[in-house]
């Protein structure tokens, strides 16, 4: 790729040293050369290229991703592609109306490559419980890249898309990017418009950029966010303007709290030194470290997984065989079309966090279980508005191991809810996020950090992230890779 | 939290599954193994403590009452199982 980001693509197109259907060529050119080894895509847009020339011809040149690539994932409607969730039971499915996002990325200018492969429903850590097969991680094709955005992320990294949209739900987004060596961010819940975006926990659910720099990540956040009448959740004023988040990189006065029990049991060791050096970097950028303790990160992973699945029981009921996707060939009357259509198209995962939500939402058990994770919710939301109160960021691990050998996760669904410790939080609270590399285990394979900051102050992360990028080149580190053979 | 057999088929009632019996024994493995893990929360009094159903503190949200056109009728039927005069066709509902 002779442009690896959008704003050296941008910058090149401005220059007239590239055209957009040029940059779509290359991509779809690499898309064809490497997607049957890492499976980013499960369905490219035919178009791309006529739609690309098209641009060159009469898009609007000013446009702030104009003649820009991105892929995205399939969990986000599109009309003039399937949208499938990675699921059977959406196979088939075209929408009649696309997600505002799509509908914003296409009136800034940008060119879409293609839907990119996700754990079904993004219920999923590791992109393998996708119908369509898993994808692997272009640093090593015997690991998972992570999940549910797995194959958004896998794209980037793989060079099949310089930009991708994926969604975070409990950390869709950052996973797969600390795993794949990449910066993305999931946003404040309610600055950007969910509407299009197939649901699974409605509370928890955002769409976020993911790319190879916070540069690129920001530029792409400030195209998707916004109030939009369709989405009732999505919050009116917000303006992100980024442009002085990333020309300064001067941290003094800034003051980052690092939660001493994030770093403790369970937390690889390689990884917890690269958190502690880029909280050293941080502090030569002129930041101030504050260790601290968030002792409710205990009581996150129960009470997200019983959060997310009692409103994913209730955002699945929707898929009943009749309406769309998969529908069953014989049936004896409506209610066995209903459960004959659920039950083979549905995967286990999915069946696993349906009846574990139905459970926590039936007579008897929905005050023990989903009213108590709401007031532990509560609890944990004021632990972080304390902390916000003290300190501008929180640096945390983004996984508690580097991506983990394919086939390793599924049959322990329980430890593989577990790996999720430090991203539900966020997604509980309703925060942003942005996940950056900050180093490689002694094996190669990526490690990321997060920063977490008070509600839509994307741009305080935006900073702290441009001005760690400025310093550091893990986001440079590009994979080896592999041709079909 | 035991989740035992009948439990299982109960959950898997209102879910609308059907499960296969190795699907059975695996959810009540899994379940019971997830719930007993969850029951760690009951070791954190949230007593007067108010349920956080959503972040963003929005209010009711309310516009004017004024039709607008709805999606195209055949985008949306072609999606469906069986279409006739422009309605979906389902299975017969009532005896």
């Amino acid at each position: 790729m002779q442009y690896e980001t959008a704003a050296q693509i941008r910058q090149a197109l401005a220059a007239g040293q590239t055209t957009a259907a040029r940059q779509t060529e290359a991509y779809l050119a690499q898309i064809a050369k490497y997607d049957g080894v890492y499976h980013c895509y499960n369905t490219i847009n035919e178009q791309a290229a006529e739609q690309a020339a098209e641009f060159d011809k009469q898009g609007d040149k000013e446009g702030p991703l104009a003649g820009v690539p991105v892929a995205i994932k399939d969990n986000l409607a599109t009309e003039a592609m399937p949208t499938t969730c990675s699921s059977k039971i959406l196979q088939g499915f075209i929408s009649p109306y696309d997600a505002t996002v799509v509908q914003k990325l296409q009136a800034a200018g940008a060119i879409i490559l293609g839907k990119t492969n996700m754990d079904e429903f993004a219920m999923g850590s590791t992109t393998e419980t996708s119908y369509t097969g898993a994808t692997k991680n272009p640093w090593d094709t015997g690991h998972v890249p992570g999940g549910s955005s797995g194959g958004s992320a896998a794209a980037v990294a793989a060079g099949e898309a310089p930009l991708a949209l994926g969604s975070d739900t409990g950390g869709s987004i950052r996973q797969p990017c600390a795993y794949c060596g990449l910066t993305g961010i999931k946003p404040t819940y309610g600055a950007v418009s969910r509407y299009g975006l197939l649901a699974y926990g409605s509370s928890l659910d955002q769409i976020g950029p993911i790319a190879h720099t916070a540069e690129d990540c920001a530029l792409l956040l400030q195209v998707i966010a916004g109030y939009d009448e369709k989405d009732s959740t999505s919050k009116k004023d917000v303006q992100f303007d980024f442009a002085a988040a990333l020309q300064n990189a001067d941290l003094r006065g800034k003051k980052i709290g690092l939660p001493l029990n994030y770093l403790g049991d369970g937390l690889d060791a390689e990884i917890k030194a690269a958190i502690l050096a880029a909280a050293e970097q941080f502090a030569a950028l002129g930041a101030e470290l504050c260790e601290f303790e968030m002792p409710m990160i205990e009581y996150a992973v129960p009470a997200y997984y019983i959060i997310a699945c009692a409103e994913a029981s209730s955002n699945l009921s929707r898929y009943d065989g009749i309406k769309y996707g998969y529908h069953p060939e014989r049936f004896a009357d409506l209610e066995d079309l209903y459960l004959t259509a659920r039950s083979e198209g549905f995967g286990l995962e999915v069946k696993r966090r349906i009846m574990l939500g139905t459970f926590a939402l039936s007579s008897g058990y929905y005050d023990a279980y989903y009213q108590k994770a709401l007031k532990v919710r509560a609890l944990i939301s004021r632990e972080f508005d304390k902390a916000f109160a003290q300190y501008d960021a929180i640096l945390s691990p983004v996984a508690p191991t580097c991506a983990p050998a394919l086939n390793a996760s599924l049959d322990d669904p329980l430890a593989m809810y577990l790996s999720d410790i430090y991203t539900v939080s966020v997604n509980l609270v309703g925060i942003p996020a942005i996940s950056l590399p900050c180093g490689f285990s002694a094996a190669g394979l990526p490690i990321g950090m997060q920063l977490l900051g008070a509600h839509f102050d994307e741009e305080m992360l935006v900073k702290l992230a441009a001005a760690y990028q400025q310093k550091t080149d893990w986001h440079l580190k590009k994979p080896q890779l592999k041709e079909a053979e | 939290m035991e989740i035992d057999r009948e439990m299982v088929e109960y959950v898997a009632e209102l879910s609308k599954l059907r499960l296969s019996e190795p699907e059975k024994q695996l959810m009540q493995q899994d379940l019971t193994k997830v719930l007993q893990y969850m029951d760690i929360l009951n070791s954190l009094p949230t007593d007067g403590v108010e349920p956080l159903t959503h972040v963003s503190g929005v209010e009711n949200v309310f516009r004017a009452d004024v039709a607008r056109p709805s999606f195209n009728r055949d985008k949306i039927l072609q999606n469906a199982i069986a279409a006739e005069d422009g309605c979906i066709k389902v299975p017969q509902t009532v005896e």
